[in-house]
């Protein structure tokens, strides 16, 4: 394996491990629930990208072939958790804060949280 | 050194891990334990891939594909019972 290979691997691990550990410890050290949110859905998903790249890397420089799989998972989690933290943040509103709290939503039905979409309701 | 770079890189993830399963034990709201139950997963995914590189195979990469999809789908299932008292209407 060529030096360049080994130090640009080597750099992606170190890079991909920092990230994962700043947003895990960001689940510990921040106040809030919607405050911890930033921490997993961000830094943790680029430190799994750049841990998927190294791998990618890897595997090209032993084996001579690009492998797509790890394009893939990466595709995979980099739209997943966008909406997996949106389910939680509605799940942290639904919870915590009343409903009177809200601005008004200017619009002849409530916020989606708490009402039903008129669609649905005709149904009932 | 990729050997040395690969055991940091363990390090910070199990490491990861640990957080998050202090958030798990602690985590004041439902919401709190819905995300680090994400997290584990991620990281969880990310030691896959990294165990992968050590062993010099290809073959975890199905197994860290999996395992995704199905984080995800809990992540939301859990999020939809909370939400709506039911994951399919």
């Amino acid at each position: 394996m060529p030096a360049i290979m080994e130090i640009l691997i080597s750099a992606f691990l170190i890079l991909g491990g920092v990230f994962g550990l700043v947003g895990s410890f960001g689940l510990v050290k921040l106040r809030d629930t919607m405050q911890r949110l930033h921490g997993p859905t961000k830094a943790t998903t680029l430190g799994i990208g750049c841990a998927l790249i190294a791998s990618m890397l890897y595997f090209f420089s032993t084996g001579g072939a690009v492998s797509f799989h790890e394009l893939l998972i990466t595709l995979f989690l980099f739209l997943t958790a966008p909406i997996a933290a949106n389910f939680i943040a509605k799940t942290y509103i639904i919870r915590n804060i009343d409903r009177s709290e809200l601005p008004a939503s200017s619009r002849e039905y409530g916020w989606s949280v708490y009402d039903d979409s008129p669609a649905l309701r005709r149904e009932e | 050194m990729i050997s040395i770079a690969l055991m940091f890189a363990f390090a910070c993830f199990g490491l990861g891990l640990l957080f998050c399963l202090w958030r798990i034990t602690v985590g004041p709201d439902v919401s709190d334990r819905i995300l680090a139950l994400d997290t584990m997963v991620i990281n969880l995914i990310a030691l896959l891939v990294l165990y992968g590189i050590w062993k010099g195979t290809a073959v975890y990469f199905e197994a860290s594909m999996l395992v995704a999809m199905v984080g995800f789908v809990s992540t939301v299932a859990y999020c939809r019972f909370v939400l709506r008292g039911d994951i399919i209407e």
